[in-house]
């Protein structure tokens, strides 16, 4: 036998054929929409007259547009939101696709229900038009986003004609200090790799660091591979993938779930396989770490100063620094605890999950955020909101003076509606600090949400102590 | 989707790299369920001084007057990254771009390109530099600039942007396949399928 990777696996199970030059016809298992460009999919497809032959594997929640105020409705601060909202609502039923509609107790994110609700599973493939379905590949599946019109083509023939990408091992060594969260390490590749060092590639992540995660850990690494550049990121399955699965409303029962174990057991890389590229990264050395600038590239470890154009030796990362620090109105060389923050925001498919906002609970008891920062938690998932709610965790967050909302991507992005205003300064535990994301001009800094907490009360950024969480 | 034809023009340098795709089209200016109307809100940010009032910003590259009609875009690492919206591809097609170069693209804003009449260059950036504010000829038969610059392209890609070819008609050509596909594949993971 051929030593293979978890990722040729992957491939090799899905390919229903080889096409000439190069080109595989790769089975779709399941196919997720939301509002925002599932709607302009599902709108394409019934204007060509096409029928989707299996709306059984399709799913689609009211994430991007819908608001995040409490009793929200079909009306949207974004301008004609609605629209969206709607059509996604008449056509999804047209077709008999099943809707997390507003109001269901399933309603969120659609990279945070679908592993709750055990729709993505090992060994799957699951394609949505949306960069961040790579988080989906933290269960040793291909998960990955597409544009509206491939999504059609998902829809209509449930096969994808792709190019087979190539393979990265991103191997972790040792393991992370305390208070060094999975979006820690996923900040420090990056800032040290570029935002483009992924281009091109499936990159598997390995090693103790790795293996020490939790599940929704691993989904905030995959999460961050396409700001890497990659096609995907995966993570082989453990008992901790089976462990999450099982029971899950999705997942397999009974005899095909013992079907499902038999077929997960293979879903790592082999021993001797090999990869088109390798990088090896001692987690030791892994600090909190933070974005700068207006890529998740420009990221540095909070102990480091802001560095300058001239740090770098590439004329293009050096202009790219210029601009950046230029944009987010930077010195070079200073400190980014010397940064006062104007609002903090917990949310989005990265940081939004119940362990997020439990651990950031630990360091918002019994304090408050300072006066002139505007703090908000989104939690992932409406079902992520009743946890949190039942352990008693939106209180700590409303007496420590956040807003607590509804289920929502909210204010990851600027549509039009809220914003955080023009030139304010932003910690979030989101996954995009391009200019402009959270509104006009608004600069944001990209970072764990312990990290977004402790600037909250500190009113500048800083990072959680071990004393915060002990207290 | 028309096939894709020879293209004559000046080449606007946007020569930076990492240009996301919420940077070409913010998602505040994807205000309908369509795939048209979006090239008044391209490069938004960076084009109006204004956004509002749609004031231009004299100083962005797009607004210089030289450029106007340019149906070729440079740029640098990355062009696409971040976010699937394919809107980014329809806002710069409606635009007039027919051509972006770049060393690297956004892997999914790539495909998108394929699939909606732009042709995505891959060139090293110290041949992108040399075509800055010349009249470039592309052609994609012969996979040449000005006829003595070869680039890649995949066949497939080839064949999709100069035939128009439509991707469901293609898929369904193999439906005897998928069909088979399905049926062992049945056997080989039940637990795969939902029905």
């Amino acid at each position: 036998m051929v030593a293979k990777t978890l990722f040729e696996k992957l491939w090799d199970i899905h390919t229903v054929c080889n096409l000439a030059d190069g080109v595989d016809l790769i089975y779709i298992d399941r196919i997720f929409l939301h509002e925002r460009t599932g709607s302009i999919s599902l709108v394409g497809l019934d204007e060509a007259g096409r029928k989707i032959p299996n709306p059984e594997k399709v799913f689609c929640t009211m994430d991007h547009i819908v608001d995040t105020y409490a009793d929200r409705d079909d009306n949207t601060s974004m301008p004609d939101g609605r629209n969206f909202i709607e059509t996604t609502r008449i056509k999804t039923q047209k077709a008999g696709i099943r809707l997390f509609d507003i109001g269901d107790n399933q309603q969120g994110i659609v990279h945070v229900i679908s592993p709750e609700q055990g729709i993505i599973l090992p060994g799957l493939t699951l394609v949505c038009p949306d960069s961040h379905t790579c988080t989906q590949g933290a269960f040793g599946a291909l998960a990955w986003g597409i544009g509206s019109t491939e999504t059609e083509q998902a829809l209509a023939t449930n096969v994808l004609r792709l190019e087979k990408p190539k393979s990265m091992l991103i191997r972790f060594e040792g393991t992370c200090s305390p208070g060094v969260t999975a979006k820690d390490i996923i900040l420090h590749l990056i800032g040290k790799h570029t935002a483009f060092g992924g281009v091109g590639y499936v990159v598997e992540f390995s090693g103790e660091a790795i293996d020490e995660l939790s599940m929704e850990g691993r989904m905030t690494l995959c999460n961050m591979s396409v700001e890497f550049g990659a096609f995907s990121g995966l993570i082989a399955v453990d008992q901790k993938t089976i462990d999450y699965v099982k029971g899950r409303q999705f997942a397999p029962k009974e005899e095909l779930w013992e079907e499902a174990l038999n077929s997960w057991k293979d879903l790592n890389s082999d021993h001797d396989a090999t990869f088109d590229k390798e990088i090896v990264i001692d987690a030791n050395v892994i600090k909190p770490t933070i974005s700068w600038g207006t890529n998740p590239g420009q990221s540095i470890s909070f102990y480091d100063p802001i560095p300058s154009p001239e740090d770098f030796q590439d004329s293009n990362l050096k202009s790219a620094a210029k601009k950046a620090l230029s944009y987010m109105d930077l010195k070079a060389g200073d400190f980014l605890e010397n940064l006062k923050i104007d609002a903090a925001f917990i949310g989005s498919c990265t940081n939004s999950r119940l362990s997020d906002l439990r651990r950031v609970s630990k360091i918002l008891k019994h304090k408050k955020i300072a006066p002139h920062v505007r703090a908000i938690c989104v939690p992932g998932s409406t079902e992520v909101k009743r946890k949190a709610e039942e352990e008693g965790i939106d209180k700590i967050f409303i007496d420590a003076g956040f807003e607590w909302r509804e289920s929502g991507c909210s204010m990851c992005f600027f549509a039009g509606g809220e914003s955080f205003g023009f030139e304010e300064r932003v910690i979030s535990s989101t996954n995009r600090n391009f200019e402009g994301r959270q509104g006009p001009k608004t600069r944001t800094h990209i970072a764990s949400p312990e990290t977004v907490a402790a600037s909250a009360i500190a009113g500048h950024i800083s990072i959680a102590t071990k004393m915060d969480a002990d207290q | 989707m028309t096939g894709f034809k020879t293209v004559i023009s000046l080449a606007v340098p946007l020569l930076r790299i990492n240009v996301d795709t919420d940077t070409i089209i913010p998602s505040r200016e994807m205000k309908q369920i369509s795939k048209k109307g979006l090239s008044d809100g391209l490069f938004a940010g960076w084009r109006y001084l204004n956004e509002k009032n749609r004031i231009l910003d004299p100083d962005f590259v797009l607004n210089d007057s030289r450029y106007q009609g340019s149906q070729i875009l440079l740029s640098g690492d990355n062009f696409g990254c971040g976010s699937s919206r394919e809107h980014a591809v329809w806002a710069l097609h409606e635009y007039g771009f027919r051509v972006i170069i770049a060393p690297s693209f956004g892997s999914i804003f790539y495909k998108n390109c394929i699939r909606n009449g732009i042709l995505p260059i891959r060139l090293q950036k110290n041949q992108i530099d040399k075509l800055v504010d010349n009249t470039i000829t592309i052609e994609l038969k012969s996979q040449k600039i000005d006829k003595n610059i070869d680039f890649d392209i995949a066949p497939a890609d080839k064949n999709m942007l100069l035939l128009g070819l439509d991707d469901i008609d293609i898929n369904l050509s193999y439906s005897n396949k998928i069909e088979e596909f399905e049926k062992s594949d049945r056997k080989r993971r039940p637990w795969a399928y939902l029905t």
